[in-house]
């Protein structure tokens, strides 16, 4: 293997066992691809290189004796949002400029004493607030995907096509990548693109409203957010409380169930986290979906949605109808609403968790003539747009006098979402398959995405309803678009039945096939 | 239900956040863009149906009413802009 960075987590894993390849070389590969790549595509905002090296020494010498944990060696990126022990963690904010936390979060706390090495801190959204990566105090993220063009090219006999096709009558289709930048998707921007980019083995994500699939679906990678109260909270920077997990972006769905394994426990810190064990996601990878309900939800199926979406949502049922799966029709008659609602529950938790960003404790400060001024300033000067768009709508559904109309509205509808899954869960559905996001990925600086905030909230459209429920929901590349972008499915489980969704997941992966960027870095 | 310049002012005061006339003005029309989208739900017939307090039907957890660490002075004042021996220091808040 001439490139390391090239190996899955479980193709690492077994070299590494096996003594073939090396903790150093592999962390060495993955510090030179982000030392060459991150200038183009700023996934990471900080690099914690001596640490990396530390620690893959530290792994080699337990590899070395046979010794190590489920994830020893394997390089990782982590999100800005995580809690890490005297490194950089700010959300990506100008607001927690210089924030070292002396405590380390659960879910990093669980991968580094399973072995992995961590290589630095991931761009996002500021606060995890975003569809784009673009509200970031660190810059935008870069995909590395392009939109490209198929051209026919004449070819001489002779000459065999570079990665292009060489076809029966001597012409070839050749890609040609256009230079328009795009997004990554967000929040977890940072890490869907370093993913894809071969940036990290894998890394850690969170999503209170899609962004770990969104992001995951614009860059061919895979993300699964887990069932509420799965992955501890404890030490992560906090959005939205009751919408809030974290899960992994992997290259495949096997990555993402040993990462997930990993991060997933049950701690005594996170009064949500539940008390459930973590079963060996890996296990239910390759079991046949014969006979499995998969319920097909016709509100999934919105206005205005790219043909080949719908097309691509035909081909993931067709797949798992071919895999023996039963395809059932199924009404969610509360979908809709759920985005209207994720507006209100989010903003007034997000307004309640950022109050204590006041200049006192930590980060930014800038000097007033008294305490409220300070903290006025502060807060203005510290936070992003979209950051205070959001405290602002926030404080206003939860201020006297409009309680009622938005907050509790918000919350009964919540629990009408709920029951629609619990429902058709009821009535034998085993799982639902749904597009995970209504497009491709768009453009940097899209100027109907600046113009109107709501236009960029619906880019959560199919993946926030999981948030609204609890539920688990995983994102898979299922094909490309005629542009050549990624496009992924959504599957959507019961409460902690991840199993099933990497079941089912494998099924599409091995339909669909695997999706690499072309190298442009 | 919409908003306008002056009660946006209010909330930002309330948010603490300080806002200049230009901001106040811009804000006004994103949040009455938003306050639009999400006007919808009120056509959702909620009766009987209470409002979601916990996503997972669980019993709240409770812990052992231990000291379960401390000490941890040096560490807590370690990120603040402003100290003073293990003090947040602060703008005079009373006269």
């Amino acid at each position: 293997m001439s490139d390391l960075t090239q190996l899955t987590i479980s193709q690492a894993r077994a070299k590494l066992r096996a003594k073939e390849i090396t903790a150093t070389e592999i962390t060495e590969a993955y510090l030179s691809a982000i030392e060459r790549a991150n200038p183009a595509l700023n996934a990471y905002v900080a690099v914690t290189d001596d640490k990396a090296r530390d620690m893959a020494k530290a792994s080699d010498a337990k590899l070395t004796k046979g010794e190590g944990g489920s994830l020893e060696g394997i390089p990782l990126g982590i999100k800005d949002l995580f809690g890490t022990e005297g490194i950089h963690t700010q959300a990506c904010s100008h607001v927690l400029d210089g924030f070292k936390p002396r405590y380390e979060s659960t879910v990093t706390g669980n991968l580094w004493a399973d072995g992995a090495v961590m290589l630095g801190k991931l761009n996002m959204d500021e606060f995890a607030m975003g569809s784009s990566n673009e509200t970031s105090y660190y810059g935008p993220v870069v995909n590395p995907w392009r939109r490209s063009r198929l051209d026919t090219v004449v070819m001489p006999t002779t000459h065999q096509g570079d990665g292009g096709f060489v076809s029966a009558g001597g012409t070839r289709t050749a890609r040609t990548l256009d230079n328009a930048q795009l997004v990554p998707g967000g929040s977890s921007g940072g890490s869907a693109s370093a993913v894809s980019a071969f940036l990290c083995a894998g890394a850690t994500a969170t999503d209170t409203g899609g962004s770990i699939r969104q992001p995951a679906a614009f860059t061919g990678t895979v993300g699964i957010k887990p069932t509420y109260g799965r992955c501890s909270r404890w030490g992560i920077v906090a959005f939205a409380s009751s919408l809030d997990q974290a899960g992994p972006i992997a290259r495949d769905v096997r990555d993402a169930a040993i990462l997930l394994r990993s991060m997933a426990s049950v701690d005594p810190k996170d009064t949500t986290s539940v008390d459930r064990p973590v079963p060996d996601y890996e296990a239910a990878i390759g079991k046949p979906i014969k006979g499995m309900k998969v319920g097909i939800p016709k509100e999934y199926r919105i206005d205005g949605m790219p043909e080949e979406i719908e097309t691509l949502w035909q081909k993931g049922i067709a797949w798992l109808r071919d895999a023996g799966a039963e395809i059932v029709d199924i009404s969610l008659p509360h979908t809709k609403y759920a985005l209207p609602a994720y507006y209100i529950v989010a903003p007034a938790e997000a307004s309640s968790n950022l109050a204590r960003y006041d200049g006192v404790r930590y980060g930014l400060r800038v000097p007033g003539k008294d305490i409220v001024d300070m903290y006025e300033k502060t807060r203005a000067a510290g936070f992003g747009r979209e950051v205070k768009r959001r405290i602002m709508i926030g404080t206003y559904v939860l201020s006297a006098g409009y309680y009622d109309a938005y907050y509790l509205q918000a919350q009964k509808v919540r629990n009408l979402i709920k029951r629609d899954f619990e429902n058709v869960f009821a009535a034998g559905v085993d799982v639902i398959l749904t597009p995970a996001t209504p497009s491709a990925a768009f453009g940097i600086a899209d100027e109907d995405m600046a113009a109107d905030p709501v236009k960029m909230y619906l880019n959560d459209i199919f993946t926030v309803t999981v948030n609204m429920a609890g539920l688990p929901g995983i994102a898979v590349p299922a094909g490309l678009d005629a542009k050549g972008l990624p496009l992924g499915l959504q599957l959507i489980g019961r409460p902690f039945d991840e199993e099933t969704l990497f079941q089912t997941a494998h099924v599409i992966e091995q339909a669909a096939g695997s999706f690499q960027p072309e190298k442009w870095w | 239900m919409s908003v306008d310049v002056k009660t946006v002012k209010r909330v930002a005061r309330l948010a603490r956040i300080a806002v200049s006339e230009e901001d106040a003005e811009r804000m006004t029309g994103e949040l009455n863009a938003i306050l639009g989208f999400v006007e919808q739900l009120n056509e959702v017939d909620v009766s009987g149906v209470e409002p979601m307090t916990s996503v997972t039907p669980m019993e709240m957890k409770k812990r052992q009413d231990v000291v379960t660490d401390g000490n941890k002075a040096a560490d807590i004042v370690a990120n603040a802009p402003a100290t003073e021996e293990n003090f947040f220091l602060v703008p005079k808040v009373v006269e």
